[in-house]
């Protein structure tokens, strides 16, 4: 039940665009149609639920104070968690590089549409925001970090794909020249934030 | 070579080149820290030094880089200099440090530094690499002060922690606008400033 409402929670109330603006730079860019919208969601959600666990037990049995206890007493004093950023942003961009791998060979369609994006997965906020974030909260297993890592992939796979969705729409209508393009994307963005903002009071 | 010319990457990204307005990098942090105008100062300080360091070093290490695991390498030295600046961040004032949280690390994916990375230190000489970070990162900047200005001057009557907004005001039946402290508005206010820029500068309208 707990991780149920923790899945929910990282979806709706804690998502990772409209509550923290985490992996904003991708979501604007490559939000001018559905389909490749909707792909580099999936591929966000994928890494993260890969990325978090791992990290997670990288945080549990190498980095925090004390958590090398398992290679002897002789350890328990050591505090190796100023590594965290490297070791973290290591894995990020390994997992980033397989996926790319996998992604060029089985659907290369969705490739060409990804382009430069696909690699910057591995500098997606959202991304390390999330790791960072289950290190900051201290979850209590890597069962826990993988439903949160999902539930953000999933709440920020949702913001996109309607971002996208609205931004078709706007080719279409009459918008002040100043602001087409860029701006008004930052306004619906805005406006979508606040539309969000009605969840903060469910209590879970 | 004229004296304007060298000075070109420093004076672009202010305004013309604006990282912020015009190359939509580093949108992420300049949303998330500017509810008060401390936090922001800190964070351009921050963001500027790791972007002037990183650009110079890997415009030094540039020939030496073979290009297919250039990323992580890139990666490697950000993280350095994050994991620099964050310590002296706690040791040098906790307070903030704590305001600013996870953003400190995320300079690491700070898109500015990965992007000017990519399109200036890896091509050009180390000066005008450094040039160049520090005027991406004062571009980066000045966006943030003028959001953080308007969202905590309406937002909570404050500028950096002083009451600027009378007393008398308050008794008049002025209220802040809770509104401007929540991160969506942030978005707006950047739309604003997009807004008024491309109004001026007719050639970066769509």
């Amino acid at each position: 039940m707990e991780n149920l409402n923790l899945f929910i929670k990282s979806i709706f109330i804690d998502n990772m665009i409209f509550a923290y603006f985490l992996g904003m730079c991708s979501f604007l860019a490559v939000s001018k149609n559905v389909k490749t919208a909707f792909g580099l969601g999936i591929a966000v959600t994928f890494v993260l639920m890969i990325a978090l666990p791992v990290c997670w037990c990288i945080n549990h049995y190498i980095l925090e104070p004390g958590a090398l206890v398992w290679l002897g007493a002789e350890y328990a004093e050591t505090d190796l968690s100023f590594l965290g950023l490297i070791m973290f942003i290591a894995v990020i961009a390994a997992l980033v590089q397989i996926l790319e791998m996998v992604i060029e060979k089985y659907s290369p369609g969705l490739y060409n549409s990804l382009g430069i994006f696909l690699p910057l997965i591995a500098v997606n906020c959202a991304i390390l925001g999330a790791v960072l974030f289950m290190q900051q909260r201290e979850f209590a297993s890597a069962w826990t970090s993988t439903v949160y890592g999902v539930g953000s992939g999933i709440g920020w796979l949702l913001a996109i794909t309607c971002l996208a969705a609205i931004r078709e729409r706007l080719n279409v209508e009459v918008v002040p020249k100043p602001l087409r393009g860029i701006g008004i994307t930052f306004i619906i963005t805005g406006l979508m934030g606040i539309a969000f903002m009605s969840f903060l009071g469910i209590k879970l | 070579m004229n004296r304007k010319k060298t000075f070109l990457p420093l004076f672009n990204p202010l305004s013309k080149d604006n990282p912020v307005i015009v190359q939509v990098l580093g949108i992420c942090s300049a949303l998330a820290v500017t509810a008060k105008m401390e936090p922001a100062l800190v964070m351009t300080i921050s963001v500027t030094a790791v972007l002037a360091l990183s650009n110079v070093i890997i415009s030094l290490l540039r020939n030496t880089i073979p290009s297919s695991i250039r990323i992580i390498v890139q990666l490697v030295v950000v993280a350095a200099l994050v994991v620099i600046v964050d310590q002296v961040l706690k040791a040098w004032n906790y307070e903030v440090s704590k305001a600013l949280s996870v953003f400190i690390g995320l300079i690491i994916t700070n898109c500015i530094i990965m992007g000017r990375l990519e399109a200036f230190g890896l091509n050009n000489r180390p000066w005008a690499s450094f040039l160049d970070g520090v005027g991406n990162g004062l571009g980066y900047g000045i966006i943030l002060i003028i959001v953080s200005f308007f969202r905590e001057l309406l937002g909570s009557g404050t500028l950096f922690g002083c009451t600027v907004i009378p007393q008398s005001w308050y008794e008049a039946g002025y209220m802040n606008n809770g509104l401007m402290i929540l991160p969506p508005m942030a978005l707006i206010v950047v739309a604003c400033i997009i807004w008024a820029h491309r109004s001026i500068n007719k050639d970066l309208q769509e």
